[in-house]
């Protein structure tokens, strides 16, 4: 029997990232698996829905050639081999994953685990053990952490069937693209969807319960972005809800119930239930153990402690907001902590969200309606991306940068953007917040040109009404 | 390739020292290990050796400069066969050369060390000590005319972020801005009344002003910050010394000479080192530290001899005092002390220690109370040894008696813990061959 300093539950964003850390400072430290090495994040998550969004985005640029002076045959998209790439991308990632624990000389063990007193833990055998993995057993560590992650919520009357009624795993692997299609949910994981087959060619009805779409998001970029995907040609319902599906032998009919009360029919080849994830809490003997929860979540400190000690838990079944890189941060966090060395406990509101649907959203900190109620004086700037050059060049004039600043302090409360490659400037605004910059520094900041980032500056200097180019 | 001479770091914590003294002027040849220059920092002066050899090219801090920054350039030398007015000249643009007392001019010179001037200003304690602060940490103190330097920080490195100028609001205002000292002055002096405020409630010509040299600003730095985060608690107890000053002079008499002097001669202080040192490690769960995320718990009795010297005090340390012997301590004391009043003692000769002994008894003080020393949680204050009435056996008899007192860091060691403490030292004084076995 094998004793660990730390032994972590699930090999997802959180798990890994918390092993590795852990091997990095020393630790005896051992990963149990069940199902995909590297978790739902590289195998059906985040990688393998940006490798078919960038098939997606491809097409779209061919079938806009002409705008760049391009004489392009109309493209087909072949959903066999898009789909092929997305799986190979996933493929390799989740081999990397591996690679990089045994690098760290990690123990993984295969099997399906229960906590079954604390310092304790049950490995049950699970067929399909990769490669050099340990079996199953019983296994002791002094630190146990849960990293079990999330699934798809599954709501009464909308269960998915693999068939007809999608969840993310399905909708991943699609062996022909519906041509009416119904998204329940529009988050980041159903907006993406919703792209996706909707620049591939279906038709795409999106449902969705709130008043906005992407309902974390900033209430403007939510009403640009629904604009955009409208004039995309996706048919957007909000405050409206699914009533009842009626399934046939290739297609489905939703009764969409509407804000006014009225009722509407949907007939659609599939549905796409995307309305969030659960934590999962289940099976592992955290009631036995007393392991408080949080509205299905795990309930933890800043460092990932729970209220049992020596057992852990972090990522998504450790709370929202549930993205891989809080989990990463999470684990790397609740590791250090193990290890003594007192890390800081992370600021939630400092956690940025991308979305990469067409166009792309990310924002970090607080949306202008949660920083108004929060009782602060706003200063907010905006800059459009047709005052950028670069954007303009790149056939991407449409897009905003809203920059949100407390008006006493100059403290930047919140960044909201919409358009093309904001996803990779977001993190411009996460370290000025980590380092809690005013408007000042980022106004005396030098921003390269010509690139669309300069967009951040001038939005900067736009809300002290200092913008040059609008 | 002109040289660069650095203002070295004499200890792990120092950040900035006084130029107190050039052994060197320009054109002086300059061979690998001769003292260049003496560095007063917070409680001591060191020499600095040269590493390099070469021609003085230039002296960039004068002589009896405050508060230089650690690595910044203090000269520059030029190397063999280098042309030494060249070299001043381009070191001149690596680093700006330093005007003596002048006002500095841009924000580049502000930073630079300047020349202490005898003026009100000057007596501003730490100016030009770096603090790391986020901007908008420093925007928010400067709104709230908060004192940077009276924040802690709890950012990485111990930067100073929003939630510690937030938090400092919060707290009474030891550093009020100025409208509200004046409110409250001149009724009584509020800790935190600025100098100006303490300046107008006398005559110019009543006073004269001392700038503080490092010293005078770590002693006013420790203490408050000790007396201000430490809770104190005191415990008071009479011992009779009549058994002890009989050993000690059994013990000194035994002294071996040679040249006519005896090989050591042991004070009462010294006893009381060990009997308290024996006293730690007989309780030793008073003989902590504390620290937020836990109890540090001693394993050796480290104890900081409180040294008056000219101008402040300090508290060299006579490491593991329970292991060594009389006469060892004795003798280490005194080189200590010898040391301290020349201001040569070794950072790592006073740095740390895991408690401190204090004794004004010379002075004939019956009884005080010391203020801890963080991160010490406890230091005994020790009195005068003198006859007093007292009552054996229901008869009144004459000994000879010492009273100490015990602060403790109530954090770290309660009141009854405390009591054992002393209990135990009691026992040790009063029976003094115990201290020998």
């Amino acid at each position: 029997m094998s004793q660990y300093d730390i032994l972590i539950i699930g090999s997802g964003p959180g798990g890994y990232v918390a092993a590795i850390r852990a091997a990095q400072l020393g630790l005896k430290v051992g990963v149990v698996e069940r199902a995909y090495i590297g978790g739902i994040c590289p195998n059906w998550g985040c990688i393998p829905a940006k490798a078919l969004l960038r098939s997606a985005e491809i097409f779209h640029y061919i079938e806009h050639a002409a705008d760049y002076g391009i004489k392009a045959e109309k493209p087909g998209a072949d959903v066999a081999a898009i789909v092929k790439r997305s799986r190979g991308i996933a493929q390799q990632m989740s081999q990397g994953v591996g690679f990089l624990l045994k690098k760290n000389k990690v123990d993984l063990i295969w099997g399906e685990a229960t906590i079954t007193a604390p310092g304790k833990v049950k490995v049950k055998p699970i067929d399909g053990a990769p490669k050099g993995w340990l079996p199953a057993g019983d296994f002791e560590a002094k630190n146990i952490i849960v990293a079990t992650g999330a699934r798809p919520r599954v709501l009464p009357g909308l269960e998915p069937d693999k068939k007809l009624v999608w969840t993310y795993f399905e909708s991943m692997v699609p062996e022909a693209l519906p041509k009416r299609l119904l998204v329940v949910g529009s988050g980041a994981i159903g907006i993406e969807f919703a792209s996706f087959y909707r620049d591939l060619g279906s038709e795409v009805t999106v449902v969705e319960v709130m008043s906005q779409v992407m309902p974390v998001e900033d209430h403007e970029i939510a009403e640009l972005a629904k604009k955009r995907f409208e004039k995309a040609g996706m048919k957007i319902l909000l405050e409206a809800k699914v009533a009842s599906l009626k399934k046939g032998a290739n297609e489905v009919t939703a009764t969409v119930e509407l804000k006014d009360g009225t009722k509407q029919e949907i007939v659609a080849d599939r549905v796409i239930s995307a309305v969030g994830v659960v934590g999962n809490v289940e099976n592992l003997g955290l009631e036995a153990l007393g392991v408080k929860l949080d509205r299905g979540t795990i309930a933890t400190d800043g460092l990932g402690r729970t209220n049992v000690p020596g057992i852990y838990a972090i990522g998504d079944v450790a709370g929202p907001p549930m993205l891989a890189h809080k989990a990463e941060h999470e684990g790397t966090l609740c590791v250090e902590a193990i290890a003594g060395l007192h890390p800081h406990p992370m600021d939630k509101l400092q956690i940025p969200g991308c979305t990469y649907c067409h166009p792309q959203v990310a924002s970090v900190g607080l949306t202008e309606r949660k920083a108004k109620e929060a009782g602060y004086e706003l200063k907010v700037g905006r800059f459009p991306f047709i005052g950028n050059g670069k954007a303009v060049a790149l056939g991407e004039p449409e897009g905003l940068v809203k920059t949100i600043f407390d008006a006493k302090t100059g403290r930047l409360l919140g960044a909201h953007l919409i358009g093309a490659e904001v996803t990779e400037m977001i993190q411009g605004f996460v370290v000025a917040m980590q380092l809690e910059t005013t408007e000042e520094e980022l106004m005396h900041t030098v921003f390269p040109h010509p690139t669309v980032s300069e967009t951040m500056h001038e939005s900067v200097l736009a809300a002290y009404g200092k913008a040059i180019h609008i | 390739m002109p040289i660069k001479i650095l203002m070295p770091a004499l200890s792990p914590t120092m950040e900035t020292g006084n130029l107190t003294k050039w052994n060197v002027k320009v054109g002086d040849a300059v061979k690998s290990g001769m003292v260049l220059a003496e560095i007063e920092t917070d409680k001591a002066t060191m020499e600095v050796e040269a590493v390099d050899e070469g021609v003085v090219a230039k002296l960039v801090v004068a002589e009896g400069s405050a508060d230089v920054p650690v690595n910044a350039v203090i000269a520059i030398l030029a190397e063999e066969g280098e042309d030494v007015a060249a070299a001043a000249a381009a070191a001149d643009g690596a680093a700006p050369a330093l005007a003596k007392a002048e006002a500095p001019k841009s924000e580049e010179k502000a930073e630079a060390p300047k020349a202490e001037a005898p003026k009100a200003e000057a007596a501003k304690a730490g100016e030009g000590e770096r603090i790391f602060a986020s901007p908008l940490a420093r925007r928010v103190a400067k709104d709230k005319g908060l004192d940077l330097k009276s924040v802690k920080g709890s950012g990485p490195k111990g930067r100073i972020i929003l939630r510690d100028v937030e938090g400092a609001e919060a707290a009474p205002k030891p550093a009020a801005p100025q409208a509200a000292a004046a409110a409250a002055a001149p009724a009584a002096k509020p800790a935190g009344a600025s100098d100006e405020m303490t300046l107008k409630l006398f005559d110019p010509e009543s006073y004269e002003l001392i700038p503080h040299d490092g010293m005078r600003k770590t002693i006013a730095r420790r203490l408050t910050e000790s007396k201000q985060t430490v809770p104190h608690f005191y415990v008071t107890v009479d011992v009779e010394l009549d058994a002890l000053l009989a050993l000690r002079k059994d013990i000194n008499d035994a002294a071996p000479t040679s040249d006519g002097k005896p090989a050591y001669k042991v004070s009462v202080n010294d006893m009381v080192i060990k009997a308290y040192a024996l006293a730690l490690k007989a309780v030793p769960d008073a003989h902590v530290s504390w620290t937020d995320g836990g109890m540090l718990k001693h394993k050796h009795a480290d104890v900081g001899v409180a040294v008056s010297i000219p101008g402040g005090l300090i508290t060299p340390i006579v490491r593991k005092a329970d292991e060594k012997s009389l006469s060892t301590i004795s003798n280490e004391v005194k080189d200590l002390a010898k040391r301290a009043k020349d201001r040569k003692l070794k950072p790592e000769e006073y740095q740390g220690g895991t408690t401190s002994v204090s004794n004004l008894g010379m002075f004939g003080v019956k009884d005080f109370a010391a203020v801890i020393n963080p991160p010490h949680a406890t230091i005994l204050a020790v009195g005068a040894g003198e006859q007093r009435a007292v009552v054996k056996g229901g008869q009144l008899a004459v000994a000879t008696v010492m009273s100490v007192t015990l602060s403790t860091d109530h954090r770290a060691v309660d009141g009854a813990l405390g009591a054992e403490l002393l209990r135990a030292f009691k026992g040790f004084i009063e029976k003094p061959m115990s201290m020998l076995v």
